[in-house]
C-alpha cells in the first residue's frame, strides 16, 4: 500500500490539493448563498419567500450530479465553456447551499418571536434586528446541523471524479487503473478523506462546546 | 395637555373576532394609564397596536404625532419614541446586560460610546443591577431580567413606555422589585401605558384605569374612582374576584 502511495504521490498530492481547493470555495459561496436564501425565506415580503422556496426545493431534490452534468454539459452549449472543476464546485456549491439554507431557516425560527419583537420595539430595523439579535442566535443553534453539511460537502466534492475535475476521486480511479492495485488505491483515498473530515468534524465539536 | 397616543374608532379582527371594537382613546402625555380586565379581553392586542406590533384594520391611530395605520409610516418613528416591556422580558439572550441597553441607541441613535455607556450605567444603577452589567440574561432572575427591560426601554429617552403584563411572569417575591422601578419611572413625569393585574400599581402609582373586556374600554376613570365605585357591573364582577380580601 505504501508502495502505491509512493510511485503515484504526485497524482494523490494532485488530487488532494484540488479536492481542498474545490471544498473552500464551496464552502464559501454555499454559505453565503445558504444564509442569504435563509434569509429570503423568513423575509416578511411574500414574493421573496416565494424566489427562497423554489431556489431551496430545486436544488436540494435534485442529485449532486445531474445538477454538476447540467453545468458541465448543458451550459457549454448554450453560453460558455467551463471546466469540470469549475463545474463541479458550482453545482456542489449550489446543491449544499440549498441545505444549508434550511438549516439557518431553522435556526432563525427557533430563536423566540420575542427576540424580534424586543428588538423591533426598541427601535431596530427589521434588518438591525436579524444582524445583531436573530441571526447571532441562529448561527449558535445551527452550528452542529452546519458541519454535517461541511463534511457532507467535502465528501461530495467527489462529484468531480464524473465530469474530469482532477480531484482525490478522480486521480484515484486514474491508479487504480492503471496500477490494477484497485483496494489499495481506493483504502489510501478514504484515508486522505478522512484527513480532511475528522479534523474538521472535531473543529465544529469544540466550537460548539465553546460556545454554550 | 397634549395627547400622545390618540385612537379614532379602531377596530381589529383576529379572523371572525372582533378583537378591539371601535375604540376612542386619548392619552395625554404624563399619564400613567393602567388597563386591567379578564384574560381574552384584548387588552394585550390593545396595547401591541400602540407601537405597530399588532396591525389596525380601521380607524386612525395616532401615536406621537404618526399615524401608525398610514402605510407610508415609518414604524421606527414611533418605536424610537415609544419603548415596550413585554410579560416575557424579550431580553436580547446574545448580549450582555450592558450591550442590550447600549445596542438600540448606539445603533439606531448613533449615541456616541462614551455618553451611551454612562446613560447605561447610570440607568443600571437606578434599576439596582450596576454590579450585573457584564452577566448575560440566563443568568438574571426573571425580576432582574424586567428591570434590566425597563432600563433599556429608558435608555432610548422614550416619549412613552408600554408595558405589557410586566409582573405576570414572575414569581411573587420578584413583582415588588420590578414595581417600584416602575414607580420610579412614573414619579419622572413619563407617560406610560401598563396592562396589568397588580391592582395596588393601578390604584396608587396610576392616575388612570381603563377597564377593557370584550374588545371594548368599559370604564376610563381614575383610579379612586374606579376601585370604590365600579359604575358597570362587569366591573365589580371582576373587581370582586381579584381583589380577595
Amino acid at each position: 500500500m505504501i508502495g502505491i502511495l509512493t510511485s503515484h504521490w504526485s497524482e494523490f498530492i494532485t488530487g488532494f490539493g484540488n479536492t481542498i481547493l474545490c471544498s473552500l470555495i464551496a464552502l464559501f459561496f454555499s454559505l453565503v448563498l445558504g444564509i442569504g436564501f435563509a434569509l429570503l425565506e423568513v423575509a416578511p415580503i411574500k414574493f421573496l419567500r416565494i424566489i427562497a422556496k423554489i431556489y431551496i426545493e430545486l436544488f436540494r431534490n435534485i442529485p449532486l450530479l445531474v445538477i454538476t452534468m447540467v453545468f458541465y454539459l448543458v451550459i457549454p452549449q448554450f453560453f460558455f465553456k467551463v471546466s469540470g472543476f469549475v463545474a463541479g464546485t458550482i453545482g456542489l456549491s449550489l446543491y449544499t447551499s440549498a441545505f444549508i439554507a434550511e438549516n439557518i431557516r431553522a435556526g432563525i425560527n427557533s430563536v423566540g418571536d420575542g427576540q424580534m419583537e424586543g428588538a423591533l420595539s426598541n427601535g431596530m430595523t427589521y434588518t438591525q434586528a436579524m444582524r445583531y439579535v436573530i441571526l447571532p442566535q441562529a448561527m449558535r443553534i445551527v452550528i452542529p446541523p452546519l458541519g454535517n453539511q461541511f463534511i457532507n460537502l467535502i465528501k461530495n466534492s467527489s462529484v468531480l471524479a464524473f465530469v474530469a475535475g482532477f480531484d482525490l476521486m478522480y486521480q484515484a480511479d486514474v491508479v487504480a487503473l492503471s496500477s490494477f492495485q484497485t483496494i489499495n488505491t481506493y483504502v489510501i483515498v478514504g484515508v486522505f478523506y478522512l484527513i480532511l473530515t475528522l479534523p474538521l468534524s472535531y473543529y465544529m465539536r469544540y466550537l460548539e462546546k465553546k460556545l454554550n | 395637555m397634549a395627547a400622545i397616543i390618540e385612537f379614532k374608532n379602531v377596530n381589529k379582527y383576529y379572523g371572525k373576532l372582533h378583537a378591539l371594537k371601535n375604540i376612542n382613546l386619548s392619552i395625554e402625555e404624563g399619564q400613567v394609564v393602567s388597563i386591567i380586565g379578564p384574560s381574552g379581553s384584548g387588552k394585550s392586542t390593545l396595547i401591541r397596536t400602540m407601537n405597530g406590533l399588532e396591525k389596525i384594520n380601521s380607524g386612525q391611530l395616532i401615536v406621537t404625532g404618526y399615524d401608525i395605520a398610514d402605510k407610508k409610516t415609518d414604524l421606527n418613528k414611533i418605536r424610537k419614541n415609544v419603548g415596550m416591556v413585554f410579560q416575557h422580558f424579550n431580553l436580547y439572550e446574545n448580549h450582555t446586560v450592558l450591550e442590550n441597553i447600549t445596542l438600540a441607541p448606539k445603533i439606531v441613535l448613533h449615541r456616541d460610546n462614551e455618553e451611551n455607556h454612562q446613560i447605561a450605567m447610570d440607568l443600571l444603577k437606578k434599576v439596582g443591577l450596576a454590579d450585573k452589567a457584564d452577566y448575560y440574561p440566563r443568568q438574571l432572575s426573571g425580576g432582574q431580567k424586567q428591570r434590566v427591560a425597563i432600563a433599556r426601554s429608558l435608555a432610548m429617552k422614550p416619549k412613552a413606555i408600554l408595558f405589557d403584563e410586566p409582573t405576570s411572569a414572575l414569581d411573587p417575591e420578584m413583582i415588588q422589585d420590578v414595581l417600584n422601578v416602575m414607580k420610579l419611572v412614573a414619579d419622572e413625569g413619563l407617560t406610560m401605558v401598563v396592562v396589568t393585574h397588580e391592582m395596588g400599581f393601578a390604584r396608587e402609582v396610576g392616575n388612570r384605569v381603563i377597564f377593557f373586556d370584550g374588545g371594548e374600554v368599559i370604564e376610563d376613570e381614575k383610579p379612586d374612582v374606579f376601585f370604590d365605585n365600579p359604575k358597570s357591573e362587569r366591573a365589580r364582577q371582576f373587581l370582586s374576584k381579584v381583589i380577595t380580601n
